[in-house]
């Protein structure tokens, strides 16, 4: 059994300045319980007055262990703890599992499959800025954009409730395509959002774009350079806030992303209120994604016809002895994997989300890594917090726009 | 592989002896531990590889000699390719250089790394556990490391089970 240990001043002394130490300075401590960290992150906070001197993040009360968890699951039971990890981001999580792994099997994914998942996964990226929309400006005190944000995620909601039977957890992007075809009412679902949603933007930007308070405590707040990014890996909004046009859906296409029109949008300053800019056109290129995809999505099949890999349907089982063979083995020991690792980058909408997976040949992964945005991103915090006001940093934590879940796993 | 990642490859094999394997669309260089800080530098410094997207490890048990890889993917912003370092080391008292000088990045993923799979990292500013608590004993993602489960506490056990908590509530 573990002794345990009380921290001592000691163990600080290689993070925080001496004059911490002789009490000049004040060590606060700001969470893990506290409502604008979003989760469970702690600060350790130190301060001369009001002005953050040092900033310190400590993870790891969110951790679930999903990864250790991940190597005793076969993949499609493994698959299904992706959607855990980024709670805001489902069909993300699953889409770079689901890719990682295809690359291993080199297994085919028919048209159909691949347009669904770009809508999914883009309204999954919509439903992710809302969310940090609405939580973020209630950190700035702008308690009625959440209640919009909120209206029109709703809808996003009821998209993937129709399609997996899950408003959340979907998990319905499978290995070699997907769980089943989308149903009929899935097309002029998505038509009604796409149509209604540019003028649902536009009414978020209107409460807040000229709005004094807001800019009051966004402009030049939470500065990073490009080059301090790139250090530090940070990607996504926050980069590209910085001046950098660097999306991974056009630097190293998956999917089908090659295949659409969407800019890049880039702002200059790198501050909190870029950041913002930077969001809300994303939402209205991935809205112009969303309707390239569903005016040219095919019709056909949506999952691989390789039945090793893939269950057969359920109504050959009754009459074909192959495919009640694959069915039985599947369900009990899965598929194997050749040997071998791959490393699959995607876009999600925090920044690169990397999964690193390596099979000894087996129907368990011998190991499965999430490399995060959020765990990147949270890195940078004492960059972006540097010599600001304490009241300051919950609006930089709100625009670093963190999902706990996702840095601890 | 591309003409960019070529020339690098090429470069790296003759000045440090790696070996490179191709799969998956994915360039990998085996190194030895040794040489892990001039070649980063030099991939950073001569080719533009100038991000750090992945830093892991893996556990190969019970083969012990090498029992661990460590994984990194380098990425290049201005080219638009990556390139992979694999680092095999023993299982008894596994250490690796740092790159935290060359890769800012790497810091907390090092940590990662020492919390999950106890690979040390010879020159980290500021090597203390990540995730896991500070006094937590064992590396839990490493493959001897069972998988462990907690003893549901209910009234008729209650006191079985708080007997083995580390810190009992009152």
């Amino acid at each position: 059994m573990a002794e345990y240990r009380e921290v001592s001043l000691d163990d600080l002394r290689n993070l925080v300045s001496d004059r911490a130490l002789s009490g000049e300075t004040v060590l606060l401590n700001m969470g893990p319980q506290h409502p604008s960290t979003h989760g469970v992150l702690r600060l350790l906070l130190e301060l001369d007055g009001e002005i953050v001197l040092n900033c310190i993040p400590d993870i790891g009360f969110l951790h679930t262990g999903v990864e250790k968890n991940m190597e005793s699951k076969i993949y499609q039971k493994a698959e299904v703890m992706t959607d855990r990890l980024d709670y805001t981001n489902t069909i993300g999580n699953n889409l770079a599992f689901v890719l990682a792994l295809e690359k291993l099997l080199d297994l085919d994914v028919p048209e159909r499959a691949e347009y669904v998942r770009v809508i999914l996964t883009e309204l999954s990226r919509i439903n992710s800025h809302l969310i940090w929309l609405g939580t973020s400006c209630l950190d700035l005190a702008a308690m009625s954009v959440f209640l919009y944000t909120f209206r029109e995620r709703e809808l996003i909601l009821d998209i993937f409730e129709m399609c997996s039977g899950q408003r959340m957890m979907t998990t319905y992007i499978r290995p070699g395509g997907l769980w089943r075809d989308v149903p009929a009412e899935f097309v002029p679902a998505v038509q009604h959002f796409i149509d209604i949603f540019p003028k649902r933007i536009e009414e978020y930007d209107g409460i807040l774009h000229k709005n004094k308070l807001f800019l009051e405590r966004t402009k030049g707040i939470g500065l990073i350079t490009a080059e301090e990014c790139i250090q530090y890996g940070v990607t996504g909004p926050i980069l590209r806030a910085c001046g950098k046009p660097f999306d991974f859906r056009r630097a190293r296409p998956y999917s089908i992303y090659d295949r659409f029109e969407f800019e890049i949008p880039t702002e200059k300053n790198g501050d909190i209120f870029d950041r913002y800019l930077v969001r809300m056109e994303e939402l209205r290129q991935s809205t112009r994604i969303i309707e390239q995809a569903l005016h040219n999505m095919p019709a056909g099949p949506t999952r691989s016809t390789n039945n090793k890999i893939v269950p057969p349907p359920r109504s050959q089982i009754g009459t074909s002895m192959e495919a009640l063979i694959h069915h039985f083995k599947l369900w009990t020991e899965g598929f194997c994997v050749p040997k071998g690792s791959s490393y699959q980058t995607i876009e999600t909408p925090r920044g690169l989300l990397g999964v690193f997976m390596e099979s000894d040949g087996g129907p368990k992964p011998l190991r499965v890594h999430y490399h995060t945005p959020s765990r990147t991103n949270l890195q940078a915090m004492p960059i972006m917090t540097r010599n600001r006001f304490l009241a300051d940093v919950v609006g930089i934590i709100g625009s670093v726009d963190i999902v706990l879940g996702d840095a601890d796993r | 592989m591309n003409k960019h990642q070529s020339r690098a490859v090429e470069k790296i094999q003759k000045e440090f002896g790696a070996s490179c394997v191709e799969a998956n669309d994915e360039v990998t260089l085996f190194l030895s531990p040794d040489v892990l800080i001039p070649v980063t530098g030099m991939l950073r410094d001569q080719y533009g590889f100038d991000m750090l997207i992945l830093e892991t490890a893996v556990d190969y048990w019970p083969q012990l000699e090498p029992r661990f890889h460590l994984v990194c993917q380098i990425w290049s912003m201005s080219d638009n390719d990556m390139i992979g370092l694999r680092v095999p080391l023993n299982g008894n008292n596994p250490s690796v250089p740092s790159l935290t000088a060359i890769h800012p990045a790497a810091g907390w993923y090092e940590r990662e790394v020492w919390d999950m799979f106890g690979i040390k990292f010879e020159g980290h500013p500021d090597p203390r556990r990540l995730i896991m608590p500070f006094d937590w004993e064992g590396h839990p993602l490493r493959k001897d490391y069972p998988l462990g489960y907690e003893e549901p506490q209910f009234t008729f056990n209650f006191d079985k089970v708080a007997a083995k908590k580390p810190h009992p509530k009152e």
